[in-house]
């Protein structure tokens, strides 16, 4: 009895210490933003003030709003594109090449953003593109896809093939069959791949600042080249409306999880 | 409800065509291969399957009954080889195309569909009515005894109660041929015996052709009507459950099939209507003449536990019979008792081991054997097959 709760208080103890480790900088940051004062160590008594400076401040609104778009875009494409990858790498007959394909796919994962920023750069500028929304989106695009496959391949290898097979028994032509089964049973993985892309997108900075134009800069490219001039208490409003935002899109996401998981045991009779 | 059965309405899915009467050639199998590599998993198999028929595929794993199954369902195109189904060749139609159900060995129910729903699967793909759709799921709930579990998903489900789901989701679309894979091999042995005996009661009101495969040899012996055994992608024997066990076609299947005293020798004579086969570690056995001639070289002389009796004394031999009857004298090595039978083994003066299997016909065992007891061993040359070995 006796070690089992001096077990459970080291793990008590390990736990706090490992969420302090992790969120006492966003709890400081976020505490911060409601700050009255123009200094940002000093602390000057509650205030909206920071927050009121934002929403007047054009310029990062737009950075706010370009981000959001190339998040959502992107997001949206590379769940498309990465969903595919990983249907064709689990699913598909073994065609030539797919070792290298499989391992091209990973590079991303892997390869600093430096240097996908930079080839890309490279790309855009051979190709005369001209840069701005859609060249950062595709780059995110380039970047994200790879995540979406991971995820969506992993939950594809743990599905019973001989699903999609009964499917196509019972009359579905494989098309059909991949809609009808394999892609409800998949669709958790297809929404924590968006997910991961939308928030890799969002806080980006190396690929963006590469890929971007004149004009069209996202938030974090926005942030840092205000913060070379000086931490503003403004950016701490930033930042805790980002963290909001990504805590509203995590709860959502659980919460249609757990919805969704819990709709067959509710329908049981007791 | 007993009455009202669904028939087997081959025009639900089979594009019109007149499915056969009961007993005429449904499925023809002729001559298909399939190889995976430089293995050959189904090595040229023809076959013949009749309307109503519950047909078996029974062999040890690795034998390649799956790949014909799944070459059955569409699964896997054969390289080789016409696969007609009243009459049309499909070996090379999609799944989707065939009027031919499976019901998997894992059941491969849809996690994320209802009883109902799963059920209703095929039906709404074939395009059937929405109100004909919930008689037919309705029907084919009574069927399988699921009533009152519709709404469960297939995690809420025991086991036996999925493998009911499955098996009235294949039956469903009242398929021309429903394959079974490994259909029982999920569930304990009690559930296992009793739903054995519900698939057979349901294939004989539904009229149906049932293939089923197995890799147990008992269960293929009590539902079957016909079994093909199969060894190394090959039909070794396809006969009815009791041709196969009192006259396989070879020591293998002999072995595979049941328990099986062996005893290796050389043809030595002829005297009318038998055999006189002299054995390494048996002596001479007299055995009844096979249909088949059998060449010389060596032989083996194949005898069933069950068909070899002892006793303390050995048999009165009758006037002029005495040849007639194998007497082998030993002592009790060993006793394996399994409730209805025991099993003895008998070592024997000559050399070898016999097994015999005595039914305990009383509670009490006055009749049994003891260990070190001198016993006959002794059976009929008609309870001997020949087999080349």
């Amino acid at each position: 009895m006796r070690k089992v709760a001096r077990l459970s208080r080291f793990n008590v103890a390990s736990l706090a210490l490992g969420l302090a480790f992790l969120y006492l900088p966003i709890l400081i940051l976020v505490i911060y933003s409601f700050n009255a004062s123009r200094l940002v160590t000093v602390w000057g008594g509650w205030s909206l003030r920071w927050y009121h400076e934002f929403f007047n401040d054009r310029a990062m609104i737009e950075a706010a709003w370009m981000s959001l778009r190339v998040a959502v875009s992107s997001a949206t494409i590379a769940t498309l594109l990465g969903t595919l990858a990983a249907v064709a790498l689990s699913r598909g007959e073994r065609f030539r090449g797919r070792t290298l394909f499989s391992g091209m796919l990973y590079a991303p994962l892997v390869m600093p953003e430096v240097i996908t920023g930079l080839s890309l750069l490279l790309l855009f500028v051979a190709l005369n593109a001209e840069r701005g929304f859609w060249t950062v989106t595709i780059a995110h695009t380039t970047l994200t896809m790879c995540f979406v496959a991971v995820v969506v391949q992993s939950r594809l290898g743990s599905l019973d093939r001989s699903l999609e097979e009964a499917a196509m028994d019972l009359g579905c032509d494989p098309v059909r069959a991949f809609v009808a089964v394999t892609l409800p049973l998949i669709a958790p993985a297809i929404v924590a791949g968006w997910m991961l892309a939308f928030t890799l997108s969002l806080d980006d900075l190396v690929i963006a600042s590469f890929t971007t134009g004149p004009g069209s800069a996202t938030l974090p490219i926005r942030i840092y080249s205000e913060v070379r001039l000086g931490v503003k208490p403004e950016i701490n409003a930033i930042c805790t409306l980002v963290i909001a935002l990504i805590a509203v899109v995590i709860v959502i996401a659980s919460l249609a999880s757990k919805l969704s998981s819990s709709q067959g045991k509710s329908a049981a009779p007791l | 409800m007993t009455d009202e059965l669904p028939r087997t309405d081959a025009a639900a899915n089979a594009g019109g065509d007149a499915y056969p009467a009961a007993g005429q050639p449904l499925l023809c199998i002729e001559g298909v291969a399939k190889a995976f590599g430089a293995f050959r998993a189904v090595d040229g198999v023809s076959l013949e399957i009749k309307a109503g028929e519950f047909f078996a595929l029974l062999g040890p794993s690795g034998c390649g009954k799956t790949t014909l199954l799944r070459m059955l369902a569409g699964f896997e195109a054969p390289d080789e080889g016409r696969i007609l189904l009243g009459g049309k060749d499909i070996a090379q139609a999609l799944p989707h195309e065939r009027p031919i159900n499976m019901m998997f060995q894992n059941y491969a129910l849809f996690p994320h569909l209802s009883v109902r729903d799963n059920i209703a699967f095929g039906l709404k793909r074939a395009g059937m009515a929405r109100a004909e759709i919930a008689t037919r799921v309705a029907e084919m709930v009574a069927l399988v005894k699921l009533e009152g579990l519709e709404k469960r998903k297939p995690d809420q489900l025991s086991g036996g109660q999925r493998q009911r789901v499955a098996l009235a989701r294949a039956l469903a679309r009242r398929p021309q041929l429903l394959l079974l894979d490994e259909p029982l091999a999920a569930l304990d042995k009690k559930l296992r015996e009793s739903t054995q005996g519900e698939l057979m009661e349901l294939q004989r009101r539904l009229g149906m052709t049932f293939i089923i495969v197995t890799h147990d040899q008992e269960e293929a012996m009590t539902m079957a009507s016909r079994i093909g055994v199969m060894k190394s992608g090959k039909l070794a024997q396809v006969a009815s459950p009791r041709e196969l066990y009192e006259a396989p076609r070879s020591r293998w299947i002999a072995e595979f099939v049941g328990d099986v005293n062996l005893f290796d020798g050389e043809s030595k004579l002829r005297d009318g209507h038998r055999l006189v086969i002299g054995t390494r570690d048996a002596g001479s056995l007299v055995v009844a003449e096979p249909r088949e001639p059998v060449g010389a070289g060596r032989l083996a002389v194949a005898i069933r536990p069950e068909k070899v009796k002892l006793s303390r004394r050995g048999p009165v031999s009758e006037a002029g019979h005495e040849t007639a009857i194998n007497r082998l004298d030993g002592v009790i090595a060993d006793i394996c008792y399994l409730g209805g039978t025991t099993t003895y083994k008998v070592k024997l003066d000559t050399g070898g081991m016999v097994q015999a299997s005595v039914a305990n016909s009383a509670r009490l065992d006055v009749d049994a054997y003891s260990l070190n007891q001198h016993v006959v061993a002794w059976f009929t040359p008609d309870d001997c097959v020949v087999l080349q070995s």
